[in-house]
């Protein structure tokens, strides 16, 4: 049965493309769409690439105001849900300071994460990167030369890294894993990145956890001194399940959900950073923190909710990562413990007990293509299919 | 200002007036002109921003950029001689009143 009212809780990414997909499908009824962030939904991606260098804010924006009103969404920026309601389906909402009650027919869940802050002592002086203000501000840190220390050597230090680096700033990455983006790539890949990140100046401390952040810098484990005018911390994030927690909705690493998104309440769906689903491949509950899985967990979740589809969700996992002009794309999603084998300079195939579970690439936008193509494919992956990629 | 024009299936048509160094792809998400979706932003990752350029443009739009053919690869609607990424064409004065056609569906 199709709901009356659909209420989402997060406009980023996922939340915004709930709302727009649901027209898109010929939902009727009514939608609300809560973010507790200023302003127009927006793109984080370029937060740490482009928008650092140009600073502009307009070109972040998913769709601009009028289009709200267009297509009838009610959008309450500035405003946080601080509880469910399951019995009586209704939210209670904090806007300017006064509490408001809201209700629901269905509720979409698209909280996101936030950045997680290590145990290290003085942390609370180091910068975040997740939203636009947290952007705003390192860019105005970006104004004058400055030496900067990352902690944290995933994607979202290593772009911020390299466009400081590109910028003229001292930079230091540090990394408690011993090679970056550990979680994310391959070894080789690990390898590759680290050889173009000292080629561009910036000092690497792999395998060294920071233990203290200090006016002058960070120290090491080993002792060792990072001198840094400001510390950036993107040392991995958290789902923001609190919510879903206290409405006790299941969790598991994130809100746990059945193959067609819906979570342990058949009136409330999850999507995107902060949901932890079947993984297609098998490998039991997975998040992942990307735009194509919460616009595709997105696009799903409408559908079921305007048109009653019930397709379990499938959708094959991309990812990329812009570091200096380098661009790292990945098909399909690989544990950290998947096995690695060069298919060609540049190509990396992961593997696990079911066989092909994604493929890096470096520059290589059609060995990418056919990755997805390959990786999709119910067909099982021979040796010419894997040579055909680099062909 | 430069301006664009977006047909789309059925005919009609969105004029939009855009600032120069704006991308095609851009310029239609933020007029909310409805056809492109520009999943991934401009990163060349999505294909979700394929449009055709009007032939009277084709020459002054040129040719595709590198790695554009691949990723043309995974658009949902046919893909022929006039494809580009939307998100690939950056607006200059000489392409005022460039106009470029939708396709079917982005998905
Ligand atoms: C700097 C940066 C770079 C990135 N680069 C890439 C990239 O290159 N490629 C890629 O695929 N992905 C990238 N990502 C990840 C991508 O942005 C996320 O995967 C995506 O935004 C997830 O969408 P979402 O809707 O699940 O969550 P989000 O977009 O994070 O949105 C969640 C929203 O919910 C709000 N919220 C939370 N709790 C409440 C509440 N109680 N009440 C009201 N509002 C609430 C939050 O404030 C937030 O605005 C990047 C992320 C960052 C931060
Ligand atoms: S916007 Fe994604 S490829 Fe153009």
């Amino acid at each position: 049965m199709t709901p009356g009212t659909v209420t989402i809780i997060g406009a980023g990414q996922g939340g915004f493309q709930a709302a727009i997909s649901l027209r898109q499908n010929g939902f009727e009824g009514a939608i609300t769409l809560i973010g507790d962030e200023p302003g127009l939904p927006y793109q984080r991606p370029p937060l740490s690439k482009v928008y650092l260098q140009d600073g502009k804010a307009e070109a972040l924006y998913l769709r601009p105001e009028s289009f709200f009103e267009a297509k009838r969404i009610d959008y309450l920026p500035g405003t946080r849900v601080e509880a469910i309601d399951r019995a009586a389906q209704r939210l209670t909402v904090l806007r300017d300071g006064a509490e408001k009650s809201l209700p629901y027919d269905h509720l979409i869940l698209a909280t996101g994460t936030r950045n997680l802050r290590p145990p290290i002592e003085g942390i609370a002086h180091a910068c975040d990167l997740r939203t636009l203000t947290d952007a705003q501000r390192l860019r105005e840190k970006l104004d004058q030369p400055a030496r900067i220390a990352v902690i944290g050597g995933g994607f979202i230090g290593l772009e911020f890294a390299a466009v400081a680096r590109k910028l003229g700033h001292e930079v230091a990455v540090i990394e408690a894993a011993p090679r970056l983006m550990a979680r994310a790539v391959s070894q080789r890949m690990s390898d590759h990145f680290a050889d173009l990140h000292r080629g561009w100046g910036t000092a690497l401390h792999l395998g060294q956890p920071a233990v203290a952040v200090e006016p002058a810098g960070v120290t090491l484990a080993d002792g060792t001194g990072v001198t840094a005018d400001f510390v950036l911390v993107a040392a991995g994030v958290r789902p923001n399940v609190e919510l879903a927690e206290a409405a006790g909705l299941a969790i598991d690493n994130g809100v746990k959900t059945d193959a067609r998104l819906q979570t342990s309440d058949p009136a409330i769906s999850a999507l995107g950073d902060c949901a932890s689903f079947p993984d297609p491949r098998g490998r039991g509950h997975i998040r992942l923190e990307s735009v194509q899985a919460a616009t595709d967990h997105a696009r799903l979740i409408a559908k079921r909710l305007a048109k009653g589809d019930t397709d379990p969700y499938g959708a094959l996992p991309w990812f990329w990562s812009d570091q200096g002009a380098c661009k790292l794309q990945i098909a399909g999603y690989a544990t950290p413990d998947a096995a690695e084998e060069e298919i060609a300079a540049g190509i990396v195939g992961r593997f696990d007990e079911r066989g092909l579970a994604a493929i890096e690439t470096i520059d290589n936008a059609r060995a990418h293509m056919r990755a997805r193509k390959l990786i999709a494919s119910p067909e099982p992956v021979t040796r010419a299919d894997l040579e055909e990629i680099a062909a | 200002m430069i301006k664009v024009t977006y047909v789309a299936q059925d005919g009609t048509r969105t004029n939009i007036d855009a600032d120069e160094g704006d991308s095609v792809m851009h310029a239609a998400v933020s007029n909310d002109v409805d056809g492109i979706v520009g999943e991934c932003g401009g990163s060349m990752m999505c294909a979700t921003c394929h449009c055709y350029v009007d032939d009277a443009w084709a020459e002054k739009v040129g040719p595709r950029s590198a790695g554009e053919d691949d990723m043309l690869e995974g658009a949902a609607s046919e893909v022929t001689e006039r494809s580009r990424l939307s998100c690939q064409i950056k607006l200059t004065p000489e392409l005022d009143g460039l106009v470029v056609h939708l396709p079917e569906e982005q998905f």
